[in-house]
Protein backbone atom coordinates (compact mmCIF):
# COMPACT_ATOMS: atom_id res chain seq x y z
CA UNK A 1 0.00 0.00 0.00
CA UNK A 2 2.44 2.31 0.71
CA UNK A 3 4.59 1.82 -2.52
CA UNK A 4 1.68 2.03 -4.62
CA UNK A 5 0.82 5.39 -2.62
CA UNK A 6 4.53 6.71 -3.26
CA UNK A 7 4.07 5.86 -6.92
CA UNK A 8 0.59 7.72 -7.32
CA UNK A 9 2.46 10.69 -5.18
CA UNK A 10 5.25 10.57 -8.20
CA UNK A 11 3.51 10.05 -10.93
CA UNK A 12 1.33 12.87 -9.66
CA UNK A 13 4.09 15.21 -9.04
CA UNK A 14 5.52 14.35 -12.55
CA UNK A 15 2.40 15.18 -14.12
CA UNK A 16 1.87 18.34 -12.36
CA UNK A 17 5.51 19.48 -13.34
CA UNK A 18 4.78 18.45 -16.95
CA UNK A 19 1.52 20.20 -16.97
CA UNK A 20 2.78 23.11 -15.52
CA UNK A 21 5.80 23.80 -18.11
CA UNK A 22 3.59 23.05 -20.74
CA UNK A 23 1.22 25.77 -19.99
CA UNK A 24 4.28 28.28 -19.29
CA UNK A 25 5.37 27.22 -22.35
CA UNK A 26 2.22 28.18 -24.44
CA UNK A 27 1.49 31.38 -22.37
CA UNK A 28 4.87 32.70 -23.20
CA UNK A 29 4.79 31.31 -26.97
CA UNK A 30 1.37 33.01 -27.30
CA UNK A 31 2.78 36.33 -27.29
CA UNK A 32 4.92 35.76 -30.30
CA UNK A 33 1.40 34.66 -32.60
CA UNK A 34 -1.53 36.40 -33.16
CA UNK A 35 -4.54 37.05 -31.73
CA UNK A 36 -3.13 38.64 -28.99
CA UNK A 37 -6.22 40.17 -26.51
CA UNK A 38 -4.76 43.73 -25.83
CA UNK A 39 -7.63 45.09 -24.22
CA UNK A 40 -7.38 41.92 -21.61
CA UNK A 41 -3.53 42.75 -20.96
CA UNK A 42 -5.03 46.58 -20.20
CA UNK A 43 -7.43 45.13 -17.92
CA UNK A 44 -4.98 42.97 -15.93
CA UNK A 45 -2.53 45.68 -15.86
CA UNK A 46 -5.22 47.96 -14.24
CA UNK A 47 -6.24 45.45 -11.98
CA UNK A 48 -2.81 43.63 -11.09
CA UNK A 49 -0.73 46.77 -11.20
CA UNK A 50 -2.55 50.15 -9.83
CA UNK A 51 -4.58 47.47 -7.82
CA UNK A 52 -1.69 46.52 -5.82
CA UNK A 53 -0.26 49.59 -5.77
CA UNK A 54 -1.62 50.39 -2.21
CA UNK A 55 -0.45 47.55 -0.38
CA UNK A 56 2.91 47.76 -2.00
CA UNK A 57 3.80 51.44 -1.19
CA UNK A 58 2.43 50.95 2.51
CA UNK A 59 4.57 47.52 2.76
CA UNK A 60 7.63 49.01 0.68
CA UNK A 61 7.04 52.30 3.29
CA UNK A 62 7.15 50.89 6.55
CA UNK A 63 9.92 48.62 5.59
CA UNK A 64 11.95 51.06 4.94
CA UNK A 65 11.35 52.40 8.23
CA UNK A 66 11.68 49.86 10.12
CA UNK A 67 14.72 49.04 8.72
CA UNK A 68 16.12 51.91 9.20
CA UNK A 69 15.03 51.68 12.77
CA UNK A 70 16.40 48.52 13.44
CA UNK A 71 19.82 49.17 12.21
CA UNK A 72 21.05 51.80 14.39
CA UNK A 73 22.06 49.85 17.33
CA UNK A 74 24.11 47.62 15.22
CA UNK A 75 25.56 50.59 13.48
CA UNK A 76 25.73 52.55 15.79
CA UNK A 77 28.50 49.96 17.85
CA UNK A 78 30.81 50.20 14.75
CA UNK A 79 29.74 54.36 14.54
CA UNK A 80 28.39 54.39 11.32
CA UNK A 81 25.18 55.40 12.00
CA UNK A 82 25.46 57.68 9.21
CA UNK A 83 25.79 54.47 6.48
CA UNK A 84 21.96 53.85 7.58
CA UNK A 85 21.01 54.94 4.24
CA UNK A 86 23.60 53.10 2.69
CA UNK A 87 22.13 49.94 4.31
CA UNK A 88 18.54 51.00 3.46
CA UNK A 89 18.82 51.43 0.01
CA UNK A 90 20.94 48.15 -0.37
CA UNK A 91 18.53 46.35 1.41
CA UNK A 92 15.28 47.24 0.03
CA UNK A 93 16.79 47.16 -4.06
CA UNK A 94 18.78 44.09 -3.80
CA UNK A 95 16.49 41.63 -1.77
CA UNK A 96 13.31 43.94 0.20
CA UNK A 97 11.87 45.41 -2.35
CA UNK A 98 11.43 42.61 -5.00
CA UNK A 99 10.93 39.82 -2.53
CA UNK A 100 8.03 41.70 -0.34
CA UNK A 101 6.48 43.74 -3.01
CA UNK A 102 6.23 39.97 -4.95
CA UNK A 103 4.93 38.22 -1.97
CA UNK A 104 2.35 40.82 -1.63
CA UNK A 105 1.45 40.67 -5.35
CA UNK A 106 1.33 37.11 -4.69
CA UNK A 107 -1.20 37.38 -2.13
CA UNK A 108 -2.66 39.57 -3.46
CA UNK A 109 -3.35 38.12 -7.63
CA UNK A 110 -1.73 34.61 -6.98
CA UNK A 111 -5.00 33.97 -5.24
CA UNK A 112 -6.95 36.33 -7.50
CA UNK A 113 -6.09 33.94 -10.71
CA UNK A 114 -6.31 31.12 -9.27
CA UNK A 115 -9.99 31.79 -7.48
CA UNK A 116 -11.22 33.38 -10.48
CA UNK A 117 -10.50 30.94 -13.40
CA UNK A 118 -10.87 27.89 -11.02
CA UNK A 119 -14.33 29.68 -10.49
CA UNK A 120 -14.49 29.53 -14.37
CA UNK A 121 -13.38 26.43 -14.76
CA UNK A 122 -16.04 24.60 -12.22
CA UNK A 123 -18.55 26.01 -13.74
CA UNK A 124 -17.77 25.21 -17.55
CA UNK A 125 -16.84 28.58 -19.02
CA UNK A 126 -13.95 27.37 -19.90
CA UNK A 127 -15.63 24.63 -21.79
CA UNK A 128 -17.84 27.14 -22.82
CA UNK A 129 -14.91 29.52 -23.95
CA UNK A 130 -12.80 26.25 -26.14
CA UNK A 131 -16.26 25.68 -27.59
CA UNK A 132 -16.46 29.14 -28.68
CA UNK A 133 -13.63 28.89 -30.53
CA UNK A 134 -11.14 30.91 -28.19
CA UNK A 135 -7.98 29.20 -26.56
CA UNK A 136 -7.89 29.90 -22.74
CA UNK A 137 -4.36 29.94 -22.16
CA UNK A 138 -4.19 32.78 -25.20
CA UNK A 139 -7.48 34.59 -23.53
CA UNK A 140 -6.30 33.91 -20.14
CA UNK A 141 -2.98 33.27 -18.68
CA UNK A 142 -1.00 35.20 -21.57
CA UNK A 143 -2.57 38.61 -20.63
CA UNK A 144 -1.98 37.99 -16.67
CA UNK A 145 1.28 36.51 -17.48
CA UNK A 146 2.49 39.79 -19.09
CA UNK A 147 0.61 42.22 -17.27
CA UNK A 148 2.36 40.57 -13.84
CA UNK A 149 5.60 40.89 -15.79
CA UNK A 150 5.40 44.10 -16.65
CA UNK A 151 3.24 46.07 -13.46
CA UNK A 152 5.56 44.22 -11.35
CA UNK A 153 8.66 45.30 -12.32
CA UNK A 154 7.44 48.83 -11.87
CA UNK A 155 6.07 48.19 -8.46
CA UNK A 156 9.06 47.25 -7.29
CA UNK A 157 10.78 50.02 -8.36
CA UNK A 158 7.79 52.06 -6.50
CA UNK A 159 8.39 50.15 -3.91
CA UNK A 160 12.22 50.54 -3.77
CA UNK A 161 11.85 54.42 -3.98
CA UNK A 162 9.19 54.37 -1.30
CA UNK A 163 10.99 52.34 1.17
CA UNK A 164 14.12 54.68 0.96
CA UNK A 165 11.90 57.60 1.03
CA UNK A 166 10.47 55.84 4.55
CA UNK A 167 14.17 54.66 6.00
CA UNK A 168 14.91 58.70 5.06
CA UNK A 169 11.98 59.74 7.08
CA UNK A 170 13.24 57.62 10.29
CA UNK A 171 16.54 58.80 10.11
CA UNK A 172 16.10 62.10 9.75
CA UNK A 173 12.94 62.52 12.78
CA UNK A 174 13.45 59.76 14.94
CA UNK A 175 17.69 59.30 14.68
CA UNK A 176 18.33 63.25 14.19
CA UNK A 177 20.74 61.91 10.67
CA UNK A 178 21.18 64.89 8.21
CA UNK A 179 18.93 64.41 5.16
CA UNK A 180 21.20 64.94 2.79
CA UNK A 181 24.00 62.25 4.25
CA UNK A 182 21.70 60.00 4.05
CA UNK A 183 20.16 60.30 0.63
CA UNK A 184 24.19 60.79 -0.82
CA UNK A 185 25.09 57.95 1.36
CA UNK A 186 22.18 55.94 -0.57
CA UNK A 187 22.68 57.10 -4.22
CA UNK A 188 26.54 56.15 -3.80
CA UNK A 189 25.93 52.71 -2.41
CA UNK A 190 24.13 51.65 -5.30
CA UNK A 191 25.61 50.07 -8.32
CA UNK A 192 24.31 49.13 -11.58
CA UNK A 193 24.71 45.44 -10.60
CA UNK A 194 22.34 46.00 -7.33
CA UNK A 195 19.50 47.45 -9.84
CA UNK A 196 19.46 44.65 -12.13
CA UNK A 197 19.61 41.87 -9.69
CA UNK A 198 16.59 43.68 -7.81
CA UNK A 199 14.70 43.76 -11.14
CA UNK A 200 15.97 40.58 -12.31
CA UNK A 201 14.12 39.04 -9.19
CA UNK A 202 11.17 41.15 -9.86
CA UNK A 203 10.12 39.45 -13.50
CA UNK A 204 10.88 36.30 -11.86
CA UNK A 205 8.36 36.57 -9.32
CA UNK A 206 6.39 37.74 -11.78
CA UNK A 207 6.63 35.08 -14.42
CA UNK A 208 6.09 32.66 -11.10
CA UNK A 209 2.96 34.46 -9.35
CA UNK A 210 0.95 35.09 -13.02
CA UNK A 211 1.98 31.01 -14.21
CA UNK A 212 1.51 29.31 -10.81
CA UNK A 213 -1.72 31.14 -10.11
CA UNK A 214 -3.21 30.49 -13.98
CA UNK A 215 -1.94 26.83 -13.48
CA UNK A 216 -3.66 25.89 -10.13
CA UNK A 217 -6.61 27.67 -11.65
CA UNK A 218 -7.03 25.77 -14.72
CA UNK A 219 -6.47 22.62 -12.91
CA UNK A 220 -9.40 23.14 -10.62
CA UNK A 221 -11.41 20.03 -9.75
CA UNK A 222 -14.64 19.44 -7.36
CA UNK A 223 -16.74 22.50 -6.85
CA UNK A 224 -15.95 25.32 -4.75
CA UNK A 225 -14.10 23.46 -2.18
CA UNK A 226 -11.63 22.75 -5.27
CA UNK A 227 -11.59 26.49 -5.56
CA UNK A 228 -10.62 27.16 -2.35
CA UNK A 229 -8.23 24.59 -2.17
CA UNK A 230 -6.59 26.36 -5.82
CA UNK A 231 -6.70 29.48 -3.97
CA UNK A 232 -4.54 28.42 -0.81
CA UNK A 233 -2.59 26.34 -2.94
CA UNK A 234 -1.28 28.76 -5.66
CA UNK A 235 -0.80 31.66 -2.86
CA UNK A 236 1.79 29.19 -0.95
CA UNK A 237 3.70 27.58 -3.89
CA UNK A 238 3.93 30.91 -5.55
CA UNK A 239 5.37 32.14 -2.18
CA UNK A 240 7.71 29.53 -1.51
CA UNK A 241 8.90 29.32 -5.16
CA UNK A 242 9.55 33.07 -5.24
CA UNK A 243 11.68 32.79 -1.82
CA UNK A 244 13.59 29.86 -3.64
CA UNK A 245 14.06 31.78 -6.77
CA UNK A 246 15.50 35.01 -5.12
CA UNK A 247 18.45 32.74 -3.84
CA UNK A 248 19.33 31.28 -6.77
CA UNK A 249 18.78 34.86 -8.55
CA UNK A 250 20.93 36.23 -5.50
CA UNK A 251 23.81 33.75 -6.07
CA UNK A 252 23.95 33.91 -10.18
CA UNK A 253 24.29 38.01 -9.88
CA UNK A 254 26.72 37.73 -7.05
CA UNK A 255 28.98 35.58 -9.67
CA UNK A 256 27.84 37.64 -12.39
CA UNK A 257 28.42 40.92 -10.37
CA UNK A 258 30.13 40.08 -7.34
CA UNK A 259 29.15 40.88 -3.90
CA UNK B 1 -50.37 3.43 -33.81
CA UNK B 2 -49.03 6.95 -34.10
CA UNK B 3 -47.41 7.34 -38.04
CA UNK B 4 -44.49 9.58 -38.16
CA UNK B 5 -44.31 12.52 -40.23
CA UNK B 6 -41.63 13.84 -42.19
CA UNK B 7 -40.35 17.59 -41.45
CA UNK B 8 -40.17 19.95 -43.62
CA UNK B 9 -37.01 20.21 -45.41
CA UNK B 10 -35.55 23.72 -46.56
CA UNK B 11 -35.75 23.89 -49.85
CA UNK B 12 -31.76 25.78 -50.28
CA UNK B 13 -30.39 22.65 -48.77
CA UNK B 14 -28.09 20.60 -50.76
CA UNK B 15 -28.99 16.41 -50.33
CA UNK B 16 -25.65 15.60 -48.29
CA UNK B 17 -25.86 12.48 -46.78
CA UNK B 18 -22.26 12.62 -44.89
CA UNK B 19 -23.36 11.83 -41.38
CA UNK B 20 -22.57 14.66 -39.31
CA UNK B 21 -21.36 12.98 -36.42
CA UNK B 22 -20.00 9.86 -36.09
CA UNK B 23 -18.90 7.66 -33.22
CA UNK B 24 -17.05 4.13 -33.74
CA UNK B 25 -16.29 2.35 -31.05
CA UNK B 26 -15.17 4.96 -28.60
CA UNK B 27 -14.32 4.46 -24.92
CA UNK B 28 -12.97 6.82 -22.55
CA UNK B 29 -12.32 6.00 -18.39
CA UNK B 30 -10.95 8.96 -15.86
CA UNK B 31 -8.87 7.61 -12.71
CA UNK B 32 -9.36 3.82 -14.25
CA UNK B 33 -12.88 4.45 -14.29
CA UNK B 34 -14.38 3.64 -17.48
CA UNK B 35 -16.99 5.72 -18.66
CA UNK B 36 -18.06 5.43 -22.09
CA UNK B 37 -17.31 2.07 -23.33
CA UNK B 38 -17.28 0.76 -26.89
CA UNK B 39 -19.69 3.50 -28.19
CA UNK B 40 -20.42 3.96 -31.90
CA UNK B 41 -23.57 5.34 -33.19
CA UNK B 42 -23.92 7.94 -36.53
CA UNK B 43 -26.24 11.20 -36.38
CA UNK B 44 -27.29 12.08 -40.24
CA UNK B 45 -27.69 15.55 -41.16
CA UNK B 46 -31.05 17.54 -39.92
CA UNK B 47 -31.79 14.42 -37.59
CA UNK B 48 -32.39 15.37 -34.10
CA UNK B 49 -31.04 12.83 -31.56
CA UNK B 50 -31.73 12.65 -28.08
CA UNK B 51 -29.31 11.33 -25.69
CA UNK B 52 -31.28 9.18 -22.67
CA UNK B 53 -29.66 7.52 -19.69
CA UNK B 54 -29.11 7.35 -16.07
CA UNK B 55 -27.67 10.24 -13.86
CA UNK B 56 -23.99 9.37 -14.34
CA UNK B 57 -24.22 6.68 -16.86
CA UNK B 58 -21.85 9.09 -19.37
CA UNK B 59 -24.07 11.89 -21.45
CA UNK B 60 -22.31 15.01 -20.59
CA UNK B 61 -18.81 13.33 -21.75
CA UNK B 62 -20.38 11.87 -24.68
CA UNK B 63 -21.00 15.47 -25.64
CA UNK B 64 -17.68 16.75 -25.00
CA UNK B 65 -16.29 14.44 -26.95
CA UNK B 66 -18.37 15.32 -29.88
CA UNK B 67 -17.26 18.78 -29.61
CA UNK B 68 -13.19 17.54 -29.34
CA UNK B 69 -13.55 19.28 -25.27
CA UNK B 70 -12.26 15.76 -24.60
CA UNK B 71 -10.34 13.83 -26.41
CA UNK B 72 -11.24 9.04 -26.37
CA UNK B 73 -8.91 6.53 -24.99
CA UNK B 74 -9.72 4.55 -28.43
CA UNK B 75 -11.81 4.73 -31.25
CA UNK B 76 -12.90 7.33 -33.84
CA UNK B 77 -14.99 10.52 -33.93
CA UNK B 78 -15.79 12.20 -37.11
CA UNK B 79 -17.95 15.42 -37.07
CA UNK B 80 -18.76 17.20 -40.51
CA UNK B 81 -16.82 13.96 -42.13
CA UNK B 82 -13.72 14.79 -40.55
CA UNK B 83 -11.68 12.84 -37.72
CA UNK B 84 -11.75 15.01 -34.31
CA UNK B 85 -10.30 12.78 -32.02
CA UNK B 86 -6.43 13.30 -33.38
CA UNK B 87 -6.64 16.79 -34.19
CA UNK B 88 -4.98 19.69 -32.20
CA UNK B 89 -6.60 21.53 -30.53
CA UNK B 90 -6.21 24.88 -32.73
CA UNK B 91 -7.52 22.62 -36.14
CA UNK B 92 -10.77 21.77 -33.80
CA UNK B 93 -11.37 25.76 -33.55
CA UNK B 94 -12.47 25.48 -37.45
CA UNK B 95 -14.87 22.36 -36.70
CA UNK B 96 -15.95 24.32 -33.31
CA UNK B 97 -17.08 27.35 -35.30
CA UNK B 98 -19.27 25.29 -37.03
CA UNK B 99 -21.35 23.70 -33.61
CA UNK B 100 -23.19 25.58 -31.35
CA UNK B 101 -23.23 24.20 -27.43
CA UNK B 102 -25.55 24.55 -25.26
CA UNK B 103 -24.16 24.02 -21.28
CA UNK B 104 -25.86 22.06 -18.76
CA UNK B 105 -25.26 25.02 -16.34
CA UNK B 106 -25.52 27.69 -19.41
CA UNK B 107 -21.62 28.78 -18.80
CA UNK B 108 -22.40 32.12 -19.11
CA UNK B 109 -19.55 34.48 -18.87
CA UNK B 110 -19.97 36.53 -15.47
CA UNK B 111 -18.01 39.13 -16.29
CA UNK B 112 -19.72 39.66 -19.35
CA UNK B 113 -22.83 41.34 -20.47
CA UNK B 114 -25.36 39.43 -21.99
CA UNK B 115 -25.14 41.23 -25.25
CA UNK B 116 -21.63 40.36 -24.87
CA UNK B 117 -21.95 36.76 -23.83
CA UNK B 118 -24.11 36.09 -27.14
CA UNK B 119 -22.12 38.17 -29.09
CA UNK B 120 -18.58 36.53 -27.59
CA UNK B 121 -17.74 33.87 -31.18
CA UNK B 122 -18.39 37.15 -33.44
CA UNK B 123 -16.49 39.26 -31.40
CA UNK B 124 -13.78 36.91 -31.62
CA UNK B 125 -14.17 35.91 -35.61
CA UNK B 126 -13.67 40.11 -35.70
CA UNK B 127 -17.21 40.85 -36.87
CA UNK B 128 -18.43 44.54 -37.21
CA UNK B 129 -20.19 45.89 -33.97
CA UNK B 130 -23.16 47.28 -35.26
CA UNK B 131 -23.77 43.93 -37.40
CA UNK B 132 -23.06 41.84 -34.14
CA UNK B 133 -25.37 43.95 -32.09
CA UNK B 134 -28.05 43.19 -34.78
CA UNK B 135 -27.40 39.60 -35.11
CA UNK B 136 -27.73 39.62 -31.08
CA UNK B 137 -31.00 41.71 -31.00
CA UNK B 138 -32.17 38.39 -33.14
CA UNK B 139 -31.04 35.42 -31.25
CA UNK B 140 -32.60 37.54 -28.29
CA UNK B 141 -35.59 37.80 -29.88
CA UNK B 142 -35.36 34.13 -31.15
CA UNK B 143 -35.22 33.16 -27.30
CA UNK B 144 -38.25 35.71 -26.27
CA UNK B 145 -35.33 37.70 -24.42
CA UNK B 146 -35.68 41.08 -26.31
CA UNK B 147 -35.49 43.02 -23.17
CA UNK B 148 -32.49 41.07 -21.37
CA UNK B 149 -29.83 42.55 -23.50
CA UNK B 150 -27.88 44.57 -21.15
CA UNK B 151 -28.47 42.67 -18.11
CA UNK B 152 -25.27 40.23 -16.51
CA UNK B 153 -25.93 36.78 -15.76
CA UNK B 154 -26.10 37.36 -12.36
CA UNK B 155 -28.72 39.06 -13.05
CA UNK B 156 -31.03 36.33 -14.37
CA UNK B 157 -33.19 33.51 -13.54
CA UNK B 158 -32.23 29.93 -14.39
CA UNK B 159 -34.11 29.91 -16.92
CA UNK B 160 -33.41 33.05 -18.60
CA UNK B 161 -29.67 31.94 -18.51
CA UNK B 162 -30.33 28.55 -20.06
CA UNK B 163 -32.33 30.79 -23.00
CA UNK B 164 -29.28 33.35 -23.27
CA UNK B 165 -27.20 29.97 -23.68
CA UNK B 166 -29.51 28.88 -26.28
CA UNK B 167 -28.92 32.17 -27.72
CA UNK B 168 -25.36 32.51 -27.92
CA UNK B 169 -24.97 28.51 -29.41
CA UNK B 170 -27.40 30.00 -32.46
CA UNK B 171 -25.50 32.95 -32.95
CA UNK B 172 -23.98 32.10 -35.65
CA UNK B 173 -26.29 29.74 -37.59
CA UNK B 174 -24.00 26.41 -36.42
CA UNK B 175 -24.86 23.05 -38.49
CA UNK B 176 -24.53 20.78 -35.43
CA UNK B 177 -25.76 22.19 -31.92
CA UNK B 178 -25.04 20.21 -29.12
CA UNK B 179 -27.74 20.67 -26.22
CA UNK B 180 -25.76 19.39 -22.63
CA UNK B 181 -29.34 18.87 -20.22
CA UNK B 182 -31.04 22.32 -21.59
CA UNK B 183 -33.72 21.90 -18.85
CA UNK B 184 -31.88 20.51 -16.16
CA UNK B 185 -32.72 21.76 -12.84
CA UNK B 186 -35.65 23.76 -14.03
CA UNK B 187 -39.10 23.78 -13.25
CA UNK B 188 -41.83 21.53 -15.87
CA UNK B 189 -43.11 25.04 -17.17
CA UNK B 190 -39.78 26.53 -17.83
CA UNK B 191 -38.26 23.52 -18.96
CA UNK B 192 -41.63 22.92 -21.52
CA UNK B 193 -40.18 26.78 -22.53
CA UNK B 194 -36.42 25.63 -23.02
CA UNK B 195 -38.03 22.26 -25.24
CA UNK B 196 -40.29 24.46 -27.49
CA UNK B 197 -36.60 26.57 -28.70
CA UNK B 198 -35.44 23.50 -29.47
CA UNK B 199 -38.05 22.14 -31.24
CA UNK B 200 -38.40 25.92 -32.57
CA UNK B 201 -34.35 25.80 -33.88
CA UNK B 202 -35.09 22.26 -35.40
CA UNK B 203 -38.07 22.91 -37.61
CA UNK B 204 -36.58 26.30 -38.26
CA UNK B 205 -32.81 26.23 -38.93
CA UNK B 206 -33.05 22.04 -39.93
CA UNK B 207 -29.51 22.14 -38.08
CA UNK B 208 -28.48 18.96 -37.18
CA UNK B 209 -28.51 18.23 -32.80
CA UNK B 210 -27.56 16.00 -30.10
CA UNK B 211 -30.03 16.87 -27.21
CA UNK B 212 -29.12 15.01 -23.80
CA UNK B 213 -31.39 14.72 -21.49
CA UNK B 214 -32.82 12.70 -18.42
CA UNK B 215 -36.62 13.57 -18.55
CA UNK B 216 -38.52 11.26 -20.60
CA UNK B 217 -41.30 14.11 -20.67
CA UNK B 218 -38.82 16.54 -22.70
CA UNK B 219 -37.56 13.60 -24.54
CA UNK B 220 -41.16 12.79 -26.26
CA UNK B 221 -42.25 16.80 -26.39
CA UNK B 222 -39.01 16.92 -28.90
CA UNK B 223 -40.55 13.58 -30.84
CA UNK B 224 -44.13 14.78 -31.17
CA UNK B 225 -43.98 18.31 -31.59
CA UNK B 226 -43.23 21.16 -34.48
CA UNK B 227 -43.13 24.74 -34.34
CA UNK B 228 -46.14 26.60 -35.37
CA UNK B 229 -44.57 29.47 -37.16
CA UNK B 230 -47.91 31.50 -37.65
CA UNK B 231 -48.59 30.82 -33.76
CA UNK B 232 -45.64 31.10 -33.13
CA UNK B 233 -45.11 28.29 -30.45
CA UNK B 234 -45.18 24.87 -30.37
CA UNK B 235 -47.84 22.32 -30.80
CA UNK B 236 -49.00 18.42 -31.36
CA UNK B 237 -48.59 16.98 -34.70
CA UNK B 238 -51.79 16.10 -35.38
CA UNK B 239 -52.96 12.44 -35.20
CA UNK B 240 -50.28 11.30 -32.37
CA UNK B 241 -47.32 11.74 -35.41
CA UNK B 242 -44.33 11.84 -34.70
CA UNK B 243 -41.45 13.48 -36.02
CA UNK B 244 -38.85 11.79 -38.12
CA UNK B 245 -35.87 13.47 -38.01
CA UNK B 246 -35.96 12.23 -34.08
CA UNK B 247 -33.85 9.51 -32.70
CA UNK B 248 -32.61 7.96 -29.76
CA UNK B 249 -29.76 6.98 -28.08
CA UNK B 250 -30.21 5.02 -24.56
CA UNK B 251 -27.23 4.79 -22.36
CA UNK B 252 -26.34 2.47 -19.09
CA UNK B 253 -23.22 2.46 -17.27
CA UNK B 254 -21.42 3.22 -20.08
CA UNK B 255 -23.14 1.42 -22.98
CA UNK B 256 -25.40 2.01 -26.17
CA UNK B 257 -28.49 -0.13 -25.26
CA UNK B 258 -30.58 1.55 -27.62
CA UNK B 259 -30.01 3.70 -31.17
CA UNK B 260 -33.38 4.02 -32.90
CA UNK B 261 -36.20 6.04 -33.53
CA UNK B 262 -39.42 6.85 -31.05
CA UNK B 263 -41.70 4.06 -32.12
CA UNK B 264 -38.76 1.62 -31.71
CA UNK B 265 -38.23 3.08 -28.55
CA UNK B 266 -41.84 3.08 -27.19
CA UNK B 267 -42.69 -0.95 -28.35
CA UNK B 268 -39.06 -2.25 -27.09
CA UNK B 269 -38.92 -5.57 -25.12
CA UNK B 270 -36.07 -5.11 -23.22
CA UNK B 271 -36.69 -5.26 -19.69
CA UNK B 272 -34.33 -2.47 -18.53
CA UNK B 273 -35.71 0.08 -21.53
CA UNK B 274 -39.70 -1.06 -20.65
CA UNK B 275 -38.29 -0.07 -17.23
CA UNK B 276 -36.44 3.14 -18.44
CA UNK B 277 -39.36 4.67 -19.69
CA UNK B 278 -42.08 3.29 -17.85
Amino acid sequence: MPVAATESFAKNTVAAIQEYSLLAGRAVANMFSPPIYWADIFTQMDSIGVGSLPIVILTGFFTGCVLALQSETALQEFGAVSRTGSLVALSMVKELGPVLTALMVSGRNASGMASELGSMKVTEQIDAMRALGTDPTRKLVTPRLVATVFMLFFLTIISDAVGIAGGALVSVAMLNLNATAYIHSSYASLAYGNIVEGLTKAIFSGFIIATVGCFYGMRTQGGTQGVGKATTQAVVVSSVFIIVVDFLTSRLMISIFGS
Amino acid sequence: MPETVESPKPADTPEDHTPVVVFDHVSIQFDRNPVLRDISFTVDRGQTLIVLGPAGCGKSVLMKLANGLLRPDSGTISVFGERIDNLPDRDLFKIRSRIGMVFQESALFDSLSVEDNIAYRLHEERMPESEAHDKVVEALHFVDLDHAIDKFPSELSGGMRRRVSIARAIISDPDLILYDSPTGGLDPITSTTIIELVVKQRDESHATSLVITHRLQDAFLIARNRFNPEANKMEEIPDGGIDDTTRFLVLNEGRVVFHGNTLELVHTEDPFLKDFIS
